[in-house]
């Protein structure tokens, strides 16, 4: 089944960004220290699960990030790395952004949930330029993060606005870093990035591995016990 | 003779600033940007600047005022890219600015080692990809790393909450970010502090950057300060 089919078949049940940021954020072990990238990943924030007690990092120097405050309680130098009003949790602290590299790259952040133009089935992650003349790049903390965090999960797209796999054999984009991306959230599925190839967890109700698969270059496996991608209307 | 780094005015702030000279210029998004010093070295005049800052301005207030009257030769920075960075975006586009585009925890570290007398480091960031091409790596204990070297500025703008006469700082949440890094990488480290507060009226515990790293302190009350 080809996007425009999939798009238009109101069997698939897509996620919204919101419900993609939800599952990753429930997908977080109780205990960890986590960095969230620019984009859709901050606004995990908003949708952490209430049963665990689990540590945002930001790389402009903040541990204990919560979620958005309510309207009209925004401080302006309160924000995350999408530069969006956020509030600090008890427990919270600021410091140097040296520091909050420090944490980065000495190994300290369990893991960094990052946006992504590409990623290939080894784990290779291309995010921070698409090489146009006219759209300056823009790197970030990316390949710090990619580089220092434990672990590396991607929130995107499934596929491109212009319907293009995203998941790809090889990364045409430059890289963030190679080999670092173990799992991937998309509005269609839940797909771990295997030592053998990419293992589909979930899918959305409506979708089949062999529609999955025709959005996504490299070879898909279903997980013998894949279940159905599923989050509450947010 | 008593210690006073307090100037009075925005034109003894920024005294003495050279064409061709790198400024570092603290903030992240909207905070912490030194908004206020940024115009007063706008009506200073200096130009050719190399500006090293997180991101490129927005809007057309501050570091995009600077950019937008051509002060700026090269900025150094990790995002230049974000909603309302029209003036750096025109002039990138048109080719009429160089950039100098680095990893942000290389950038604070670069300076960091600036600040520390540092020669330069190895980093794990960025091994493998076009942001390393052209520099050294070496294995150290299995892994890769790319030689990176001090960035050091002629001068720092740096907004803070809070300063005494001696030049000890505070600051306020997030504001902080490339403030306290970017104090110690300059030769003329400038402050714009919401607060001037008395010598010895800070708790020794929470003075964030010591007086050593502070030149100068101009008072901007919040009340009267630019937006960035």
């Amino acid at each position: 089944m080809a996007l425009e089919a999939v798009a238009q078949d109101e069997a698939v049940k897509k996620l919204t960004r919101n419900q993609v940021a939800w599952r990753a954020a429930n997908e977080i072990p109780d205990g960890s220290f986590v960095n969230l990238g620019i984009g859709l990943p901050t606004t995990c924030a908003n949708f952490m699960p209430e049963d665990r007690e689990i540590v945002l990092h930001s790389e402009n120097g903040i541990l204990g990030v919560g979620p958005a405050p309510a309207e009209g309680e925004e401080d302006p130098e309160l924000i995350n790395a999408s530069k969006d009003p956020i509030t600090l949790v008890p427990g919270g602290s600021f410091f140097v952004h040296s520091d909050a590299f420090v944490m980065i790259r000495g190994g300290h952040i369990d893991l960094a949930l990052l946006g992504a133009f590409e990623i290939s089935a080894d784990g290779d992650l291309a995010n921070w330029t698409t090489e146009n003349p006219n759209f300056p790049p823009g790197v970030g903390g990316a390949m710090d993060l990619a580089a220092g965090a434990k672990q590396v999960w991607v929130l995107t797209d499934h596929v491109t606005r212009k319907g293009a796999p995203k998941i790809v054999n090889k990364c045409s984009y430059p890289l963030t870093a190679q080999k670092v991306v173990t799992k991937i959230f998309t509005d269609l599925a839940v797909i771990d990035v295997a030592p053998d190839g990419l293992v589909v967890r979930e899918m959305v109700e409506g979708m089949t591995l062999e529609a999955l698969q025709e959005l996504t270059e490299p070879k898909l496996t279903l997980a013998p016990d894949c279940k159905v991608l599923t989050a509450p209307a947010l | 003779m008593a210690i006073n780094k307090v100037v009075q005015t925005r034109a003894e702030a920024v005294q003495g600033i050279g064409d061709g000279s790198t400024v570092l210029i603290s903030g992240f998004g909207a905070a912490g940007v030194p908004t206020d010093l940024i115009h007063a070295l706008l009506d200073q005049g200096a130009r050719d600047l190399t500006v090293v800052s997180n991101n490129a301005g927005t809007g057309d207030r501050g570091l995009a005022a600077l950019l937008r009257e051509g002060r700026v030769r090269r900025i150094v920075c990790s995002y230049p890219r974000s909603a309302g960075s029209i003036a750096f975006d025109e002039l990138y586009a048109a080719g009429k600015i160089e950039l100098e585009l680095v990893p942000q925890g290389t950038l604070s570290e670069r300076m960091r080692a600036a600040g520390a007398g540092i020669g330069a480091f190895y980093t794990p960031t960025g091994v493998g990809t076009k942001l390393a091409e052209g520099k050294e790596v070496r294995e150290i204990d299995g892994r890769e790393y790319v030689l990176e070297y001090p960035l050091k500025g002629d001068v720092a703008l740096v907004e803070a909450e809070s300063a005494d006469r001696w030049g000890n700082l505070t600051y306020n949440k997030s504001a902080r970010n490339f403030g306290p890094v970017m104090a110690m990488a300059a030769d003329l480290t400038i402050v714009e502090a919401r607060n001037i507060v008395e010598l010895g009226q800070m708790n020794p515990e929470t003075i964030v950057t010591p007086s050593i790293f502070v030149d100068r302190v101009f008072h901007v009350p919040a009340e009267t300060a630019s937006a960035a």
